[in-house]
């Protein structure tokens, strides 16, 4: 995984020709659709618990949220170092892709203001899952809302024609996608197995008592 | 059946409400104070549309004072407890509560929106539908997410972080149907909102009150 990361790294540095700026493009547009994706996991395995009662998916379910959040906040961080370098302001109201990503972003984030609040148990679980699946359900709400109220010059890197980027670029683009999905879903694991752990060892802790 | 008990579930909340006098009032009186700071929150100049985006803040944030007292009832006294128990659909309780939550709203809004209009700027047909419209999505999804943080603690801190992500579509609406010359399309955004998110919350009202 390392190495995936460190081969990104290189080969953006490597084939950039459109100025400094556009680099960071490699790394911000993997993270928001990485910090989407997690989203969506976390809502998936939310209606999992939902469907089938099995508690292990609340966990799974936090895991995912918990990494979309951190992708999130990233996204808005190098976006907005992006937004400075090239359009020369660090925030735009009238860009609709920000705005809806900055309206998920608190949607999420009171989910842990929720998640805290609730005593552990099965009440915990289910609100949880009920409110993850709003936020999915709230991503192209959202974006109708947004995009009856703004226009859009967020630059359209994906249209109908295909991808416009040229042929180096796009290469370089999915190593970094590729790199970004693998960093997440390495931290994914490592804070899954990390919180079983402690889980565990707070059930030991309580038969020993 | 399933209308017997959301009709009689819906009629306790507004008899309990009419013999205790004490949401009613807070939202009215909370309401005509938020404009009347309005009034000196907008500085010498502003146009009309500054009046709008503010009569939306004050919607939302009535309809907030509102929820935060929806399901204060049925947690004292164990009374939702019992609803669970008993042999209903569990979805009728949160319609009953929607329904109520929203006779409320509205009759805070008659009496604010005429006042709005007298004091700052006048309010069209696509404006009050917009209003009307907005109402019910606030209430459905405000109703759930008030159930949910009702199980927990610092209540009253918690709803409104969980209602006002949820709420910038429908202000995004209620403005856009009050200013915009296409009204409809904003009018036409808030019905989605509503269907979309009612029948969410209808459905998901189950696993949030049951263990």
């Amino acid at each position: 995984m390392g190495l995936a990361l460190v081969l990104a790294l290189i080969v953006v540095a490597e084939d950039q020709d459109q100025g400094v700026s556009q680099r960071i493009f490699y790394i911000h547009v993997p993270i928001a659709l990485t910090a989407y994706f997690c989203f969506g996991l976390g809502a998936w395995k939310a209606l999992l618990l939902l469907w089938r009662g099995e508690e292990r998916y609340d966990l799974e379910s936090y895991v995912a949220i918990h990494q979309g959040t951190i992708f999130g906040a990233l996204t808005l961080i190098t976006g907005s170092i992006w937004a400075k370098a090239s359009w020369g302001h660090w925030w735009l109201w009238s860009e609709n892709q920000l705005v809806l990503f900055l309206v998920l972003f608190l949607f999420y984030c009171a989910y842990f203001m929720l998640r805290f609040s609730l005593e552990e148990g099965s009440r915990r679980a289910r609100s949880s899952a009920v409110y993850a699946l709003f936020g999915v359900v709230l991503i192209p709400v959202s974006f109708l809302a947004i995009r009856l109220a703004e226009n859009l010059i967020h630059p359209t890197v994906f249209t109908r024609e295909g991808p416009q980027m040229s042929g180096s670029m796009f290469a370089t683009f999915c190593i970094a996608w590729a790199a970004v999905t693998l960093l997440a879903y390495v931290l994914y694991r490592v804070e899954l197995a990390g919180k079983r752990l402690d889980a565990d060892l707070r059930e030991l802790r309580e038969v020993l008592q | 059946m399933y209308l017997a008990d959301v009709a009689a579930l819906t009629r306790k909340d507004l008899r309990v409400e009419l013999r205790a006098r004490d949401t009613l009032p807070a939202m009215l009186l909370f309401v005509v104070s938020t404009l009347v700071v309005f009034h000196f929150a907008l500085p010498e100049g502003t146009g009309d549309a500054a009046a709008y985006g503010l009569l939306w803040v004050a919607i939302v944030f009535t309809a907030l004072l509102g929820l935060a007292r929806a399901w204060v009832p049925e947690h004292e006294h164990g009374v939702l407890d019992g609803l669970v128990l008993a042999p209903s659909d569990r979805s009728a309780i949160w319609l009953g509560k929607t329904l109520a939550t929203l006779a409320f709203l509205v009759a805070a809004q008659t009496v604010a929106l005429p006042l709005f209009v007298l004091f700052f700027a006048p309010l069209d047909a696509t404006a009050i539908a917009g209003v009307l419209l907005a109402d019910i999505g606030i209430c459905a999804v405000g109703s759930l997410m008030a159930a949910m943080a009702a199980a927990g603690r610092s209540r009253e801190l918690l709803l409104p972080l969980l209602v006002l992500p949820l709420a910038i579509p429908l202000v995004i609406g209620g403005v856009g149907a009050a200013v915009s010359p296409e009204a409809e399309r904003y009018l036409l955004l808030l019905a989605l909102y509503d269907g979309v998110f009612a029948v969410l919350s209808w459905a998901s009202f189950e696993y949030v009150v049951t263990e």
